[in-house]
Order: C-alpha cells, then structure tokens, then sequence
C-alpha cells in the first residue's frame, strides 16, 4: 500500500460544483450559438429554459450533496453536460425543423426540446427520488426476483401487445396506450442488472467451482449453463420477436461481463463468445432484416440502396465527413437532413456540427462515466454493489459503443439510443435512474467505514492499473 | 472479483479507443470521398446557400440572386421575366438548372477555375465564394421586340449580328416566369412544374433552338445558293415556271400557293421565281441540280450539325436520301427539311456576311465578382456556306422580295432590307393543319448589322390564312428596327 492521497472520506462536492458550473457554462454557450445561427436575437429561451435548467442541475447538486455526500464528484457534471448538449442539439434540429416547415410549406410537427426539458424533469426527479429512497444500494438485493419479473416482464410485453401497441417504425419495442407511448427497454435493463447482480451474488460460487478441466481450461458443469442458456435464448427472442438488435446485443453482453465478474472464470467469456458468434450466424442467415443490416453495413454507399435503405446511414456518414475535424459549428451544419437526427443519429449530429474534437470530448465524457464508474465498483465492499456497479458502467459503455459504433459504422447499425443525449423521455429518465444508482454506491465505496480500518487506498481503487 | 473487473474496465477502454479511431477514420480519412459522393447533398445546398452572381444584359441583371433568412441563405430572382427565361433558364433545387444557369453554373457559383484567385482570398478571409457574372450578348430593346411581337402565338425569334456571331436576340412564346421553379419551397416549385409541364403551347420549350420546323419557301434560299454555286445558274437565268408540276415518277401534282400561276405560266427568272415564292419553279430547279448539290449547299450552311451557343442546340436535318419526286419537295423546304429558328438566321446571317457563318454565340463577357473582365468572347467563322459572288446574287434576290415581293411587310423606310418568306404545310394533308409562317431577313442589306429569323407556328393569329409576310415578317421588322433604331 503506497502513502498515495486516499479518496476515502473526502467528500469533494466543491469540486463537483465547479465542473458543473463549467458544464453550465458550456450548455448555455452551445445554446445561443445554435440559436444565433437562426435568429440575429438571443433565443427568447434563453433566459426561462437555462435558468431552468440551471436550477435542475442545482437541485441534484444538492440532492448528491444532501444523501451522497462522499460520491465520485465527476458522475454529475458529466451527466449534466451531456443533458445539457443533448437539450441543445434537439433544439438545434427543431429550429431547422421549423425553417424547413416555413420554406417548404409543411407542418413542422411539435417541438422535441420542450418535450425533452419535461422529461429532464421527471428524469433528474426520479434522480433525487432514488438517492432519497435507496439509502443504501443492497436493499435492493432483496428484490432481486421482483426485479427479474419486472425486467423479463417489460422486456416481454411489447412482444405480447398487438403491434397497434407496440410497434413505431417497424421496431416492435413500444408500449403505446392512447396519447402516451414508452420504451420499456431501457427501464428492463436497469431491472435485469439489478436481478443479475442479486442472482449471480447466490450462486458464484456453484458457477465458479464446479467444473472439470478441459484442454486446459476448466469449463462450468452441464447443468450450470442454464442461466447462461436462458439469458442467451431470451436475447435471441428479443431479436426475432421484437425486430431489436441493440437491446438483443446489450442484455447478452451485459449478463456475460457480470457472470465473468461475479465468477472469475474465463471459461464463461469463451461460452459466451462462442455463443455470440453462433447466435449471429444464427440471426445473419435466418432473419431478414438482420441481413439486411449487414449488407447496408458493408455497402452504405450502394447506388441500390442509398436513397431507400441506406439512405439514413449514408446521409450520417455525409454529415460527419462535412464535420471534418472542427465542425461546421452549431447550425451551420445540414444534420437536419438525416432521418431521425435528434434520436439514432444524435452522434453524427455532433460529428457534423462540432467535429470530430466534439464527438471525440463526448465520448471521452462517456469515458469518464464508465471508468468512474467501475472504480466504484472496485471500491465498494459488498459482492452485490460491486456487481451492480459493473453491470450498469459496462452497460452503459456497451450501449454507447453499439451506438456510436452503429453510426460511424464501426459495427452494423442497432436501434439503441446514445445515453442522456437522445431524444426519448424512457432513455432519459432510466439513464438518470442509472446515475443515481451508480452516485449511491459510489458513494458508498469512498464513504469512511468505521468497522473496516483497511479501507483500500486510491492506487487499489483505480479501474485501470496505471 | 477486482480482477475481473479491472478486465471488464480495460475492455471499456478497448472499445471507446476503436470509437475515437474510427471516428478519425470517417472523419478525416474517408472525408474528401465522401463528401464528393453524388448523393451527398449537402454539397448541393451549400452551392445554393452561395452568393451567385448575376446574369446581365445591357447592364441590367435579368438574373440575380437576393439575401434571405432562411436555410438558403440566397433566392434566386429574375428580374428579367418570361422575356429572358429561354436563355436565362431555371436555377431550382428540386428540378436542376437549365438554360445559362447550367451551362455557365461555374462561373455563377464560383467554383470555375477563372475565379481561383477570388477564391483563395475567400478562403483566407472565411467568405462564402461568390460567383462571378456572365454579360450576355443580347440587346434589350431587340429581346423585348422579339418577346412582344410574340405575344399571343406560339412562336420564336432569333437575330444576331451577321459579322461576329453574336445573338442578339433570343425569344420563344409561349413561356414562362423562372422565379416560380427557383423558390425555396419545394412544393411549390413541384407544383408550378407540373403545370408549366401539361399548360397549352410547351411554355417549357424553347422554340428557338430545341424544335425544328419545316422552312417551306425559307429553304429557296438554300436551293438558289446551291444552283448559282454550280455556276450553271444566275438570278436573270430563265427557268420554267408551271402553273402545276407533275412530281417525276408519281401521278401527284405540285401545285403554287393558292394554286396561282407564277408570272406568264411558263418561264421567268430565278429572281423574279424567288420575289413571288414559285413553287413548281424551285421544285424544278432542285431536280435539275441534283439531290446531291442540294445536300452539299445545306450541309454548307450547317444542317445537320448541332451547335453549343452554349445552350445546347437541336441538329436542323435535310434529307440527303431523297428520290426524285421528295428531291423536289425537299427544294421548295417541304418532305424532311426542318431547321430550328437558329439555324434559320445563320443562313440568313451567312448571306448577309457574303457567304462566311459566324459561329453564334450568347456569352460576351464573364467577370469575376470584383467585376474584372475574365474573359471576352471572340468571334469565330463557323464554316464558309457560299462564295461571297453567290451570296451577293442571293442578297438582291432577297432585297427584292421586300422592295417588292412577298415579304413587303418588312419595309423600313430609308433602310434596305433584305428578307424572304416561308409558308410551311405541317402534318398530314388530311389533318389541314395551318401552316407555320416563317421569315428571315437582314439590314441594312449594304451593311448588315442584324439577321433575324422569326417563325410563327401555325400561322398565329391568322391562322390557315397566314403567310411568312403576313405574319412572321412585321415581327422581324420590329426587331431589325429596335437593333437600327428606326421605328
């Protein structure tokens, strides 16, 4: 144990101010200039809408200060920040909305942004609520079951509902009930990472044990593979049932990044690769649209394709290249062009509009969500927290990585959305639940433990050894 | 489980590293493909969100474009009108270009390699290029001559200096108002197109230079060049002048218009044939010289060939194949002939010029944003149509036909015209189409200054009734006089 520094018991919460003002400060230059690019004025918004959401950032402020005085002081600001980008561009995208409308003589439809600031709200609420409520995160160990009947449950429903209900531009994986629709997607993966922690914390030690070895390695027994099996063959019904290949992606790797964690066992990673591939083989030969998200993957620029099911990848692939390396700048850019900019596309959005040094700042920003996060992880002491912990930081890089990767074709294009920036009320709000679970058991991690005086010290804490 | 967990961190990290990579890749390496990519239409609106320059005639803009505040941060404008649209053309972001707006695009838009200079310091100084102007040859007072002697027909007139080539005027009726397809608002620009595409009369058509029409008498001109060229004929030459021609190897007879008879019924001169239009005549004069002199003398004049003004232009065609009875015919400008009104005046330009075609052109000037002269366009001899004796025998003859034929109409007192008449059946003889009324002149016939060809479809007002002198030949005196001066 070397005499580094110690986070433990230093609260920092100054420090979190600060980078939250300085997020502030970012969101609110951002903001005029997307408008000024529109308007000679400043926007009319300005003043209700920033102090506003100034005023969010301030209550969770307090709130993390309040019942999680010893958390990780980067998690907040960066999920303010990306909230607070996210704000701009939808804004920025319905600007060009309404002067497209005005020019071409079509209704521009409803404004996302304000629809958006209602669901920061509810999402940054929901925030303080969990930090409120769960005062300590293994209450929630206790729940593990229930977790897993609301998690399958939503995950399921969408594919039971009839496709009046359940089904917005092809993809099956809405609940809609009059005026109100939601994607339960995003609420069952926060539920399943809370019941796979409960779950695999019971068993690790069955899964980890037992086995015998085989060309060196020692593979689990047979009738150990059943959950393994089980969260396997329910990805592969997510993707045939309900057309979602992102979420399909996310559960599978999520619950094989928490069962190696929870086991230390390699085998389990060599499992799931081997299912990966065979399931994707699988999915590539069998089911339709999967294929044709390969070949649009390969040919984006295919003349064939291009202007029907190509056209959105390629458009985003237009837009970034106009981006070059700085940008157009904040509405000087034609990311409005691209078919579902503010949701699927927000990433080429920035690409566009703030380069590549923008998309590169995000992503580092996510970066630094995710490696905060697993460090809390590492430093918390219960089995359950550090499962938790994991689950949702590799959850989140998983789902940025498919993402973003979808976008700049790094991988084939899956339906998810880009965390905290993405126009949606369901992903805003869980990712806001997220980080709440995430400040909670940092929190509890660098928080003094008097019954414990060998707390572990800032070079044990470090995700990454360096 | 920190182990593992430190695993999972590092895969993290993998995994944003090969984003941040392939960003870079897309970003910066595949950028310039990808951006040249013809789909890509963000280049599109970046050229419409330009400052193009303007399109000017007689130091007036009959194009320009106007600062806006919407996404297209410039409209296009005419304030030339439906006058000036076959040569201006469209500039529309959901139909294209047409016309100079497409041809001369690199000029307008600033990316013509003229402009480099220009556009490296707006490189510098962060300006969005602007465009450089194109000075058209055409004389405002002859386009709106041209435009307004059309009113009411559907029709075309083109003149233009016999000497070097330049147009004078260009005009085609019915036509159209370019602002409607070069809005910003697609759908209305969808909508104006479809009515331009299904209104009456084709305004999207510019008569001018895209349609051919049969030249009936107006081809006499080709016919006489072609037999005075053998040597074996002048204007005083006698040749016989029935009052019906009996088409070799056929039962049909050819008959004068109106059924007439020409002068005494049985001879008269090449000249007086020509003053008074003879059919059976020149019909006759074309059998005795050949198909093949014919083709040759119309090949001269460049029918057949298609020229860049640098609108694209429709080939004129004569029928080279013809037998016999279509040899007489195809004399009189009947059968297959039809030329556009461009290659009309360029034959009539041609004799003006003793014999030596000008290649016609639209384009005087292109200047640089700062207005400094780029380019200036100089004149070129074409081709030689007739040797400067023939085209002198053509020039009286046609001086004839105003002083005192059927092209009176076009008199300018205390100024020579020469000038001569086309009255084309169209279509089948069963569908008694009226016929197209066509002429061409030019004056002062001791120093040409202007040609000017003018045809009238389906004899316009006057309907079956009309001639080339009734009806196409007041319009050309208007414009001769409006390039003259007289009134």
């Amino acid at each position: 144990m070397t005499d580094v520094a110690a986070p433990i018991g230093i609260k920092r919460r100054g420090t979190e101010l600060a980078l939250i003002g300085f997020g502030l400060v970012l969101t609110m230059v951002a903001f005029t200039s997307a408008s000024a690019a529109y308007s000679s004025k400043l926007p009319s918004g300005l003043l209700s809408d920033g102090l506003g959401f100034i005023a969010l950032a301030g209550v969770a402020h307090l709130a993390v200060r309040r019942f999680a005085p010893y958390a990780d002081p980067v998690l907040l600001p960066a999920a303010v920040v990306l909230n607070g980008l996210g704000l701009v561009l939808i804004h920025r995208l319905d600007l060009a909305a309404t002067s497209r409308a005005k020019a071409t003589g079509v209704s521009a439809g409803t404004s996302a942004a304000p629809l958006q600031l209602v669901w920061t709200i509810i999402g940054i609420g929901l925030f303080v609520g969990v930090l409120v409520v769960i005062r300590d995160h293994r209450r929630l160990e206790s729940l593990t079951y229930t977790a897993m009947a609301v998690g399958l449950g939503l995950l399921v429903l969408p594919a039971l509902l009839p496709a009046s209900h359940s089904t917005v531009n092809g993809a099956r994986i809405w609940i809609r009930f009059g005026g109100f629709s939601f994607q339960p997607g995003e609420i069952a993966k926060l539920a399943l990472e809370v019941f796979f922690a409960g779950y695999l914390v019971r068993k690790r030690d069955v899964l980890a044990l037992a086995g015998r070895r085989i060309l060196g390695v020692t593979l689990p027994r047979g009738r150990d593979l059943g959950p393994v099996i089980v969260a396997w063959g329910a990805s592969l019904l997510i993707l045939t049932r309900e057309s979602d290949l992102g979420s399909s992606l996310l559960f599978f790797g999520i619950f094989v990044a928490m069962l190696y964690i929870a086991t230390e066992r390699r085998s389990w990673l060599l499992i799931g690769v081997v299912l990966f591939i065979a399931g994707s083989l699988f999915a590539f030969h069998t089911i339709g649209h999967v294929h044709d998200r390969v070949e649009i993957w390969l040919h984006p620029l295919d003349p064939r394709t291009i202007t029907d099911q190509s056209y959105q990848l390629a458009q985003g692939l237009f837009g970034q290249a106009t981006g070059g390396i700085f940008g157009t700048g904040l509405g000087q850019g034609r990311p409005d062009l691209v078919p579902f900019a503010n949701t699927d596309f927000i990433a080429s959005t920035i690409a566009e509009e703030l380069g590549l040094a923008g998309l590169m700042a995000v992503l580092v920003i996510y970066l630094l969500i995710v490696m905060r996060g697993l460090r809390a992880a590492i430093g918390t002491r219960d089995e359950f927290g550090k499962l938790l912990g994991a689950g949702l930081a590799f959850g989140l890089a998983l789902q940025v990585f498919v993402q973003v990767g979808g976008v700049t074709r790094l991988i084939p294009l899956t339906g998810l959305t880009l965390p905290f920036l993405s126009y949606g009320g369901s992903s805003l709000v869980s990712n806001w639940v997220l980080l709440a679970l995430l400040i909670r058991i940092s929190d509890s991690a660098r928080r003094p433990a008097p019954d414990r005086p060998d707390v572990p010290d800032e070079a044990a804490t470090m995700a990454i050894r360096l | 489980m920190n182990k593992p967990l430190r695993h999972v961190a590092i895969a993290a990290l993998l995994m944003f590293a090969a984003l941040l990579i392939n960003s870079n890749v897309v970003q910066v390496g595949q950028a310039s493909s990808l951006r040249a990519n013809p789909h890509n239409v963000r280049v599109l609106y970046g050229e419409y969100s330009r400052d193009r320059g303007p399109i000017v005639v007689g130091g007036k803009d009959v194009a320009r474009s106007v600062a806006t505040h919407d996404v297209l941060k410039y409209l296009r404008t005419y304030p030339g009108g439906a006058a000036y649209a076959p040569v201006t053309g469209y500039y529309s972001l959901v139909i294209g270009a047409s016309g100079i707006e497409q041809s001369e695009d690199p000029i307008l838009s600033g990316s013509d390699d003229r402009l480099f200079l220009h556009r490296i310091s707006d490189e510098i100084t962060g300006r969005t290029p602007t465009g450089g102007s194109v000075v058209l040859t055409l004389n405002p007072a002859a386009q709106r001559a041209a435009y307004q002697g059309l009113k009411g027909v559907r029709g075309a007139v083109v003149a233009m200096n016999p000497t070097t080539g330049a147009l004078l005027a260009l005009a085609t009726s019915p036509s159209y108002d370019p602002s409607v397809l070069s809005s910003h608002n697609s759908r209305s620009i969808n909508r104006h197109y479809h009515q331009l595409l299904h209104a009456a009369g084709d305004p999207l058509i510019d008569r001018a230079l895209s349609e051919t029409y049969p030249p009936g008498s107006l081809f006499k001109i080709v016919t006489s060049s072609a037999a005075f060229s053998t040597g074996r004929f002048n204007p005083s030459s006698t040749i016989p002048t029935p009052t019906t021609l009996r088409l070799p190897d056929t039962t049909v007879d050819l008959h004068n218009f109106g059924g007439e008879s020409c002068g005494n019924g049985s001879t008269d001169t090449i000249s007086d044939a020509f003053r008074i239009s003879c059919n059976t005549a020149f019909a006759g004069l074309g059998l005795k010289i050949g198909i093949h002199a014919l083709a040759r003398q119309a090949k001269a004049f460049g029918i057949g060939t298609s020229e860049s003004i640098p609108l694209p232009v429709a080939a004129s065609q004569f029928a080279v194949d013809a037998n016999r009875p279509n040899t007489a015919l195809s004399s009189i400008g009947q059968y297959d002939d039809a030329l556009t009104p461009l290659q009309a005046v360029q034959i009539g330009a041609a004799i003006a010029n003793g014999g030596v075609e000008m290649k016609p052109y639209l384009v005087a000037q292109v200047r640089g944003a700062n207005a400094a002269v780029l380019s200036q366009t100089k004149p070129q001899v074409l081709r030689r149509a007739v040797t400067a004796p023939v085209a002198q025998q053509v020039a009286s003859m046609m001086e004839l036909v105003v002083r005192a034929g059927t092209g009176t109409a076009a008199q300018i007192p205390g100024i020579t015209v020469a000038g001569k008449t086309g009255t084309a059946q169209h279509g089948l003889a069963s569908q008694h189409l009226a016929p197209d009324a066509w002429f061409v002149s030019f004056a002062p016939a001791e120093n040409p200054q202007v040609a000017v060809a003018v045809l009238v479809e389906d004899g316009g007002s006057l309907g079956s009734d009309a001639t080339g002198g009734a009806v196409a030949a007041p319009i050309a005196r208007a414009v001769m006089c409006a390039v003259l001066g007289c009134t």
